[in-house]
C-alpha cells in the first residue's frame, strides 16, 4: 500500500467545553476519491478547518507528503498543495472571475502575475470562460460554485477539498459538478468530498468516512456504508 | 520595468515644477496653503495603502502624523538634526508603530481594528503630554536654521512637501500594481479566502501598516518647522484622523490617484474655506461632503467616472 498523501491522527479540537472532534484519525491515499459524511454539527467543516489552517488544533498531528504541517500557516499549506474550497462561496469580490484565479495563481501556483493563459485555460475546462470579465456579484449559484473550484484549481492542489460544493443545486447541476470533480481526479488529483447529497457522495467516493458528534464512527466503500447500522443511527436515530 | 522610468520621468518634473513654484514671487500664503494640501496629499496616500488597499480602516492617523512630529522635536531639540535626518527619522518612528498596529490586526478585525487605533491616539498624546522634554502640555517653540537653501523657509519647505508627495504617490503607485497591491485587495474582499488561497496575509498586513505608519510619520516630521510653534492638541488634531479616511474615500480608495485628488479637491476647499469663511468650517464641509460621497458614490470619484464610463 502506498504511503498516505494526508495522515490526519487523533486530531482534536475543543471550542470552550464543546468537544468538535475527538481523536479523529483518518488517513487519505494518492489519487483517491473520499468521501466524508456525517450529521449537521458532526465536525466535518471544522475537520476541513484544521486541515486547511484556517483553525488551529488542540492535539493530534496532521502529515501531508511526510512533512508533519500541524502548526504550519494556512498559505503555507496551500503552497504545498493541500487547497480547499468554501461552503459558501468566498469570491474576491472587487475582482473579475479572470482576476480572482489570478491570485491563488500567483501565490500558490507557480505563474507570473498578468499571465491570463492559465487562468483562462482553468476557466475553460470549467465552464466558465464565458464569464472571465465579470464581477462575481453577476454570477448566479452555480456559477459562483465553479469560480469557487476554478480559483481553488489556480493553486495547483495534489489535494482538493470540496466544502459541499453542490448544496443548493439543481440534480443537473449537480452532475455537472460532479463531472467537473471527476475531471479533475482524472488528472490526477486527490479529491476529499464533504456533501450532504448522498446521490453525489456515493457515486464519486472510492471510500468514505463518517463521522457523528465529533467521532469516526464508519469507514468502508459507499455500499458497505449505506449498510452499516451505525450509520443509520446516527442519520435517523433510533 | 518598462514603466519605471516614465513613471520616474514624471515623479522628477512634478518636483522640477514645484521647485519652479518655488521661485515665482506670488502671495506667500499660496505657499503656506499649498504646503498644507500637499502634506494631505502625503496623508491620505499612506492611509490609503492600509486602508484602502489592505481594507483595514485606521483612525489613529493622528498618532503616526504626531508622533513623526514629536520625532522631529525631540531630534532638534537634542542634536539640531538636520531636516532630511528628521524626515528619515519620524518615518522610521511611525513605521514602528505602524508594524506593531500590524500584529493587532492577528486578533482585532473590522470596527474593532479601528477602535483600538482610535484608542492608540488618545494614548500616545496622553504620554506625550506629559514628557517636558518636548514641551509637555505647554507646547514647545522651534526656531527654524537659519538660510534655507532658496526662497524663505516657508518656500523652501512647501518644495521639500512636493517632493514628500511625489514619494509617496509613486511608492503606493508601485505597492498597487505588485503582487503585494493585488494580495491586499483579496484580503480587503475576503481574508480568510485569500489566506486559503496562498496570499501571506500576516505578512501583507505587517507590510501594510509599516508603510503607511513610515508615511504618515514622514509627513509629520517636517510640522515643526511650517508650525514653528508645536503643541499636543494641534499635533494630534482630529482633522487628520477624519481627512486622512474623507479623502481617499472621496477620490476613491481602490486606485493610487483616488487619494491625490481627494486630497487636493478636499484640502483647497478647506484652504478657501479658512480664508474666505472661517477656520472653524473646515470639518464641516469635510463631514457634508462625505456624508453625501458615502450615499451617492461610495466608489468615490474615480467610481463615478468608471460609472459614467459605463464600465
Amino acid at each position: 500500500m502506498a504511503a498516505p498523501l494526508l495522515e490526519i491522527t487523533a486530531l482534536t479540537k475543543r471550542f470552550g467545553g464543546f468537544m468538535a472532534l475527538n481523536g479523529v484519525s483518518i488517513a487519505v491515499k494518492p489519487g483517491e476519491r473520499f468521501g466524508l459524511i456525517g450529521p449537521n454539527g458532526s465536525g466535518k467543516t471544522t475537520l476541513i478547518n484544521c486541515v486547511s489552517g484556517s483553525l488551529p488544533t488542540d492535539g493530534g498531528r496532521i502529515v501531508f507528503e511526510g512533512q508533519d504541517i500541524t502548526s504550519m500557516p494556512a498559505h503555507r499549506r496551500t503552497r504545498l498543495g493541500i487547497v480547499r474550497s468554501f461552503q459558501i462561496p468566498k469570491p474576491f469580490t472587487s475582482m473579475t472571475v479572470l482576476e480572482n484565479l489570478g491570485i491563488p495563481l500567483e501565490n500558490a501556483g507557480h505563474a507570473r502575475a498578468g499571465d491570463g493563459a492559465q487562468a483562462m485555460e482553468i476557466l475553460t475546462t470549467i465552464g466558465l470562460a464565458p464569464k472571465a470579465h465579470l464581477r462575481p456579484a453577476g454570477l448566479t449559484q452555480i456559477e459562483m460554485r465553479k469560480l469557487e473550484l476554478a480559483r481553488a484549481m489556480a493553486a495547483r492542489p495534489k489535494l482538493l477539498i470540496s466544502d459541499e460544493a453542490m448544496a443548493g443545486l439543481s440534480h443537473a447541476e449537480v452532475d455537472d459538478i460532479l463531472a467537473i470533480l471527476f475531471g479533475l481526479n482524472a488528472r490526477g488529483i486527490t479529491i476529499i468530498m464533504i456533501e450532504h447529497i448522498m446521490r453525489a457522495v456515493m457515486r464519486f467516493s472510492e471510500r468514505i468516512v463518517v463521522l457523528d458528534a465529533g467521532e469516526r464512527i464508519a469507514e468502508g466503500t459507499p455500499d458497505e456504508i449505506v449498510r452499516n447500522p451505525a450509520v443509520e443511527k446516527a442519520y435517523l436515530g433510533e | 520595468m518598462a514603466r519605471t522610468l516614465p513613471t520616474l520621468l514624471i515623479g522628477l518634473l512634478v518636483v522640477a515644477a514645484g521647485i519652479v513654484l518655488a521661485q515665482l514671487r506670488v502671495n506667500p500664503y499660496l505657499y503656506f496653503a499649498g504646503y498644507v494640501i500637499l502634506q494631505y496629499v502625503v496623508i491620505a496616500t499612506a492611509w490609503n495603502i492600509l486602508g484602502g488597499y489592505g481594507g483595514y480602516v485606521n483612525f489613529g492617523t493622528p498618532a503616526f502624523f504626531a508622533l513623526g512630529a514629536y520625532t522631529a522635536v525631540f531630534l532638534i531639540r537634542s542634536m539640531h538634526a538636520p531636516l532630511p535626518v528628521l524626515i528619515l527619522a519620524g518615518g522610521l518612528v511611525s513605521a514602528l508603530l505602524g508594524l506593531g498596529i500590524g500584529y493587532l490586526t492577528l486578533r482585532l478585525r473590522g470596527t474593532f481594528f479601528s477602535i483600538a487605533t482610535l484608542a492608540l491616539s488618545v494614548v500616545l498624546q496622553t504620554m506625550i503630554i506629559n514628557w517636558e522634554y518636548v514641551g509637555g502640555s505647554r507646547g514647545i517653540s522651534v526656531i527654524r536654521p537659519s538660510g534655507p537653501p532658496f526662497g524663505n523657509y516657508v518656500v523652501f519647505l512647501f518644495t521639500v512637501m512636493v517632493a514628500l508627495a511625489v514619494v509617496s504617490v509613486m511608492a503606493a503607485r508601485f505597492i498597487e500594481r505588485s503582487w503585494i497591491g493585488r494580495g491586499l485587495a483579496a484580503l480587503r474582499d475576503n481574508e480568510e479566502a485569500a489566506e486559503c488561497m496562498g496570499v501571506p496575509t500576516l505578512k501583507l498586513k505587517l507590510f501594510a501598516t509599516t508603510v503607511s505608519g513610515f508615511f504618515l510619520g514622514v509627513a509629520g516630521a517636517p510640522f515643526p518647522y511650517y508650525v514653528t510653534f508645536v503643541e499636543p492638541n494641534s499635533a494630534f488634531a482630529l482633522d487628520y484622523a477624519v481627512n486622512a479616511l474623507a479623502m481617499p474615500m472621496i477620490g476613491g480608495t481602490t486606485s493610487w490617484v483616488g487619494p491625490v485628488i481627494g486630497a487636493v479637491l478636499l484640502g483647497t476647499a478647506q484652504q478657501l474655506a479658512t480664508v474666505t469663511i472661517s477656520s472653524e468650517l473646515n470639518l464641516f464641509i469635510v463631514g457634508v461632503v462625505l456624508v453625501a460621497f458615502v450615499v451617492l458614490a461610495p466608489e468615490g470619484i474615480l467610481g463615478l467616472v468608471r460609472r459614467l464610463r459605463g464600465r
